[in-house]
């Protein structure tokens, strides 16, 4: 981490706040249609939480708001607050390269980068690093190992490090997308629909990795698969036409949803 | 049941009359290649040696060899490529990678394609007057070179756009999601990804270049000056001038000459091609995505 952010970086020794992400009246517009409305939003720490809703409900725009990912659009225009750790990621101090390398994100179709499985884990690490990255190959190797441990990966790969991680099965590129995030050490991890390029058991095998993460990171995982929120996430919310219409535990929201908008929808009325 | 209604057999053979046609109008496209690489061959082959290529031209170009032109030719395009790759390169770059699309860098990209349609002439005399004229540059090298570069300038730009928009946008979206500025973006992934695109683009320029005469003809290439350049400052003799004032100014020059100076030339323009190619080959195996 640069000395100059020091001050305002989260310092992992100190107890972490119990919301990891907070929202305050977020409104997202797209040129004049607006996407999200009066988004109030607190999502806790080292839970996994994950956004449900139909198509076009703005699930995507509003994870896409935690990393500031949505401002690379030109014709994006956003108000209200978020708080990633108790700070304010809109001021003009916050440096994205530290935001991003906090709060990393998974797309949709895997993409690693056309080079090494290595090479993928260690991009990141090289990136915010450049020139004061850990050299020693051995330092390295255990930066690697340790991140493909933690997604379930390294037993399959172990013996193909230096193969073009564009070889690998769409679930273990899945993977390794997860597991290039993990040496800069963020704090939260953003999905975007992390297994919809997916067949079944990778997505299984994915929910399992989202499962074992759970408690090191603040997960947020975008899906339009009810039944995968039911299983991988420990709280839910119901997003309608841009407005945040219900947010509970994952458990209450399919048994006991509160709202007849979300009781709908995950009986399948519509969506 | 299924058997060809008489619609279907016309149609048939309409379909067979079309396709031949089309095939014939494909071969007519071949033969001038074919006319032109097979005359320059026959006739030019026999002058073809060691001497012709490595001495100088004597007797009022009427024998000897091309040397100098050869050389000439090789200051030419490597001076113009050390103006034209850099400038071409960065502004693609900054085209495709930062520039907003607004009114302005369309207005930039209408620019170069009409630079692109500019004659080579007007280049020619757009050279005389900037280089040689305005920046005192005189008849030399440097002045050619740059009249060279500004011709080949759109050329490396649009190849160099086209590579770069083929790098997937989605490499792009992971490097930006890890933090990494535009710039390391730019350099660890999008320019590795682009690099064999840029580099046939800039082969293939090469080989035109080697072969335009009017640009340099006012600007730096000398009718006869049986020596080599010392600096960019002096003129210079260039195989496409060469073969041009041999065929058209000079009296007396046997006929098989031209012809040599013609498939050096050519030679050299296909051995590019050929070298651009085996290398688009050889950077394609090494990428998958």
């Amino acid at each position: 981490m640069l000395p100059s952010d020091q001050s305002s970086a989260y310092d992992p020794l100190r107890k972490p706040p119990k919301f990891a992400i907070r929202t305050n009246g977020l409104n997202v517009w797209y040129e004049t249609f607006q996407a999200l409305f009066d988004i109030d939003l607190n999502i806790r720490h080292g839970k996994v939480t994950s956004l449900i809703g139909p198509s076009g409900c703005g699930k995507s725009t509003l994870l896409r708001c935690f990393n500031r990912i949505n401002e690379r659009l030109g014709y994006v225009r956003t108000e209200g607050s978020i708080n990633i750790l108790d700070h304010d990621i809109s001021t003009p101090g916050t440096s994205l390269a530290q935001l991003r390398k906090q709060v990393g994100m998974v797309f949709q179709r895997p993409n690693p980068l056309p080079v090494s499985i290595r090479k993928n884990v260690l991009f990141g690490l090289d990136l915010h690093h450049e020139g004061s990255a850990p050299h020693g190959r051995s330092e390295r190797d255990n930066i690697v190992e340790e991140a493909l441990r933690q997604v379930l990966l390294w037993d399959a790969v172990k013996d193909r490090l230096d193969q073009k991680a564009t070889a690998l099965s769409l679930e273990e590129q899945q993977k390794l997308c997860i597991a290039r995030l993990l040496p800069v050490k963020p704090i939260i991890l953003l999905m975007d629909e992390p297994c919809s390029a997916l067949d079944p058991e990778g997505t299984e095998a994915v929910e399992e990795l989202i499962w074992t993460l759970r408690g090191s990171y603040t997960i947020v995982i975008v899906t339009h698969n009810m039944a995968q929120a039911r299983r991988a996430s420990e709280e839910c919310c119901f997003m309608l036409l841009g407005k945040m219409i219900e947010h509970t535990r994952t458990k209450e929201m399919f048994v006991t949803p509160k709202n007849k908008e979300t009781a709908d929808y995950i009986e399948g009325r519509y969506g | 049941m299924f058997q060809a209604s008489e619609h279907n057999l016309r149609s048939k053979r309409r379909e067979a009359l079309f396709r031949t046609l089309f095939a014939l109008m494909t071969l007519v496209l071949i033969v001038p290649v074919v006319v032109i690489i097979g005359t320059l061959v026959v006739k030019g082959a026999p002058v073809i040696s060691f001497e012709f290529l490595f001495t100088d031209p004597i007797n009022g170009m009427t024998e000897g060899g091309i040397f100098p032109a050869l050389i000439g030719t090789v200051w030419l395009v490597a001076v113009a490529l050390l103006v034209s790759v850099p400038l071409g390169v960065a502004a693609a770059v900054y085209l495709s990678e930062f520039a907003p699309d607004n009114w302005f860098t369309r207005l930039i990209n209408l620019a170069i394609i009409n630079l692109a349609g500019v004659p080579s002439i007007v280049h020619a005399l757009f050279g005389v007057g900037a280089f040689v004229l305005f920046f005192r540059f005189g008849t030399s090298i440097l002045a050619a070179s740059l009249t060279l570069a500004i011709m080949t300038l759109p050329v490396v730009i649009v190849a160099t756009l086209e590579s770069l928009r083929a790098v997937p946008l989605a490499f792009r979206e992971a490097c930006w999601n890890m933090g990494a500025t535009r710039w390391q973006t730019i350099r660890l992934v999008v320019l590795p990804n682009a690099v064999s695109g840029i580099l046939t683009g800039i082969i293939l320029e090469v080989s035109r270049t080697s072969g335009e005469t009017a640009p340099i003809m006012f600007t730096g290439a000398a009718f006869f000056l049986p020596y080599l350049p010392e600096s960019v400052f002096d003129q210079t003799m260039a195989l496409s001038l060469h073969l041009f004032v041999m065929t058209t100014q000079v009296p007396g020059v046997p006929e098989h000459l031209p012809y040599g100076v013609a498939l050096v030339l050519i030679g050299l323009v296909l051995a590019m091609n050929a070298l651009s190619i085996a290398f688009r080959v050889y950077l394609r195996q090494r990428k998958k995505w």
